[in-house]
């Protein structure tokens, strides 16, 4: 804090409470959403939209949930969810932290050229993809499988850059050098000496990589044609195109969504910021 | 050991090093394969292909390789349409009014967390992060609910706000209905400042936790007030990250997608034509009427649009950042 914020002065009082009030307000409002979500998912649907609407929590939670479960496989879609985002968190930690091991320790031809097309993908916009991708999908048949979805998005830009980032600062060449001089082969080299020194990097980027597939919609939409394959947040929107929509149900299904990744952070939520805004910070 | 064990044959030795050091010249080129390779089949061929298609005219039931050759037709009909103008301008509107106040507010936001808040400092971001990490379909069927035109919460708190002075003059007095034409944009830009803000908060304060303090104090000697503070010393420094924020919101924005999908139904709401976005009108395009060679040309009448702004920005904003850094 700087020293003209002395806790002593009466403007720096003032500015402080204010900024307090602030605070709050703003904090307020970003929880408010949420709130509603846990309380509506407890209330049927003549209680959200009566008046007043339901500031607490109600007792309809299991009404709401007999009724996800009845109109859509809900823990199909659940598991899908899951299924999605492990498939494609496991092989990008490998894939990603290989690459940006590569990218920051060796010295070769046409490195920062071939960095330069990694950060350039990062700049296209991915919906604009989404209609060859599907035409591509369906070309080779992988229409309703999962692995439509993952295979493309084991080696992320994003994940190689941050992996870059984290080995450059964080081990020294010399190390390197010594193993090498020890007799590791290159690919040892990265399994036993780097790996597990860049563990906190592995658990960051696995947070990331886990959030950014557990929230997918607009490929999942278009790839996973039947109820059975497709995920939760697509399958959640499907129950919002019937008419007289069971909002209660809808929202106990999305505070089931979205319960998982909100533990998370309250778990690792510095972590998560360092990790997001590191490599921000310095370019 | 290899190397250095000089007991063994000369020729052993020379053919050991051989392979070390081919495996060493070639190994960084196997690492980064996965990506290129990757990227080869699932970014670039399809991006060649859909300049393809976006001259050709296909509907899935044509078959697969079914293609018709039709040079601009794709394009002059997307230049031509109107639904298309309509949703380019609802995704410039909403890029401006979705993206404008995410700044307004994240900037002077992260200044006051940074200069009040010590302690606390990680478990307030945190909170204003929060929505960041959340599905945007679970938010988007949340304010679903908020925007209820009676009983709605958030026409509740406007109607409570509408009673207090000055505040209450820029507010309607009536429930106002977010699933009109004239209004449903209104919607969908609260919807995407309530979930980035805090995103480009934690940008921002990562930023001014990165100045020295001493430039603080020493503007503070010379009688700098905070204020002061704020306008001369934080934002000019700011300006790399205002930059890089900025470059992500104008990516972000002009390819709004789930916020308004979500909350237009699909596409089935009355409000569809004052709320869709470009990309929406394009998956819909592609997706509800099959037509994927329009799709494509929409898609890339998109693609050169962002190119644009991106190199304006570039132009304005990152030529005084380079200029000063």
């Amino acid at each position: 804090m700087p020293e003209s914020f002395k806790k002593t002065s009466l403007g720096g009082l003032l500015i402080r409470i204010g900024g307090y009030i602030l605070l709050a307000l703003g904090g307020v409002a970003t929880l408010a959403p949420f709130y509603f979500m846990f309380v509506f998912a407890t209330h049927q649907r003549s209680e959200i939209f009566g008046f007043p609407p339901p500031t607490w929590f109600g007792e309809h939670f299991w009404t709401n949930y007999q009724i996800l479960v009845q109109k859509i496989p809900f823990w199909r879609a659940y598991w899908n969810n899951l299924y999605l985002a492990l498939m494609t968190t496991i092989p990008s930690l490998f894939f990603c932290s290989l690459a940006g091991y590569a990218f920051a320790m060796y010295e070769f031809r046409w490195r920062e050229r071939l960095f330069g097309v990694v950060m350039a993908t990062l700049l296209v916009p991915a919906i604009l993809n989404l209609i060859p991708f599907y035409l591509l999908i369906y070309q080779v048949g992988w229409i309703n499988q999962p692995k439509a979805l993952w295979v493309p998005a084991m080696a992320g830009a994003v994940g190689i850059f941050m992996m870059r980032q984290y080995i450059l600062s964080s081990i020294p060449k010399e190390l390197i050098d010594a193993a090498r001089i020890d007799g590791c082969s290159e690919f040892q080299i990265y399994w036993r000496i780097v790996l597990p020194l860049i563990r906190p990097a592995l658990g960051t980027l696995g947070l990331i990589t886990f959030i950014g597939s557990w929230n997918r919609f607009a490929d999942v939409n278009v790839i996973m044609r039947t109820q059975e394959t497709k995920t939760l947040p697509v399958v959640l929107r499907t129950l919002q195109g019937a008419t007289d929509v069971e909002w209660g149900a809808i929202m106990a299904g999305t505070a089931l969504l979205v319960l998982p990744l909100l533990l998370a952070f309250a778990l690792a939520a510095r972590q998560l910021m360092e990790g997001l805004t590191a490599g921000a910070v310095k370019s | 050991m290899r190397k250095t064990d000089s007991s063994a044959p000369a020729g052993i030795v020379t053919l050991a090093m051989r392979w070390s050091n081919f495996q060493r010249r070639y190994a960084p080129y196997i690492f980064i394969s996965p990506f290129f390779i990757l990227f080869l089949i699932f970014g670039l061929y399809p991006t060649l292909f859909s300049l393809y298609i976006s001259f050709q005219s296909w509907t899935p039931s044509d078959g697969w390789g079914r293609w018709k050759f039709v040079g601009l037709e794709n394009y002059t009909f997307t230049l031509t349409d109107p639904m298309f103008w309509r949703s380019m301008w609802n995704t410039v509107w909403l890029g401006i009014f979705s993206g404008l106040p995410q700044h307004l507010i994240a900037i002077p936001l992260a200044f006051v967390i940074h200069m009040v808040l010590g302690r606390f400092k990680t478990l307030v971001t945190a909170i204003y992060f929060l929505p960041y990490i959340t599905s945007s379909v679970a938010i988007a069927l949340i304010f679903n609910t908020l925007f209820a035109t009676n009983n709605g919460v958030i026409n509740l708190v406007i109607g409570q706000l509408n009673t207090w002075p000055v505040l209450g003059w820029f507010l309607p007095d009536e429930n106002i209905n977010w699933f009109l034409n004239s209004t449903i944009k209104y919607g969908i830009a609260l919807v995407v400042v309530w979930q980035f803000t805090g995103w480009n908060t934690l940008l921002y304060l990562s930023a001014i936790q990165a100045i020295p303090k001493d430039l603080y104090e020493a503007a503070a000697v010379d009688g700098a007030n905070r204020y002061q503070q704020f306008r001369y010393i934080t934002l000019p420094l700011l300006r790399p990250m205002m930059f890089f924020a900025v470059s992500l919101t104008i990516i972000g924005n002009m390819q709004l997608f789930e916020q308004p999908f979500v909350l237009l139904n699909g596409g089935t709401s009355a409000a569809t034509q004052g709320g869709q976005t470009a990309a929406m009108y394009m998956y819909r395009t592609a997706f509800e009427w099959l037509d994927m060679g329009t799709a494509a040309s929409i898609a890339w009448v998109l693609f050169i649009f962002i190119g644009i702004l991106t190199y304006l920005n570039n132009l304005i904003f990152g030529r005084t950042v380079r200029g000063e850094v």
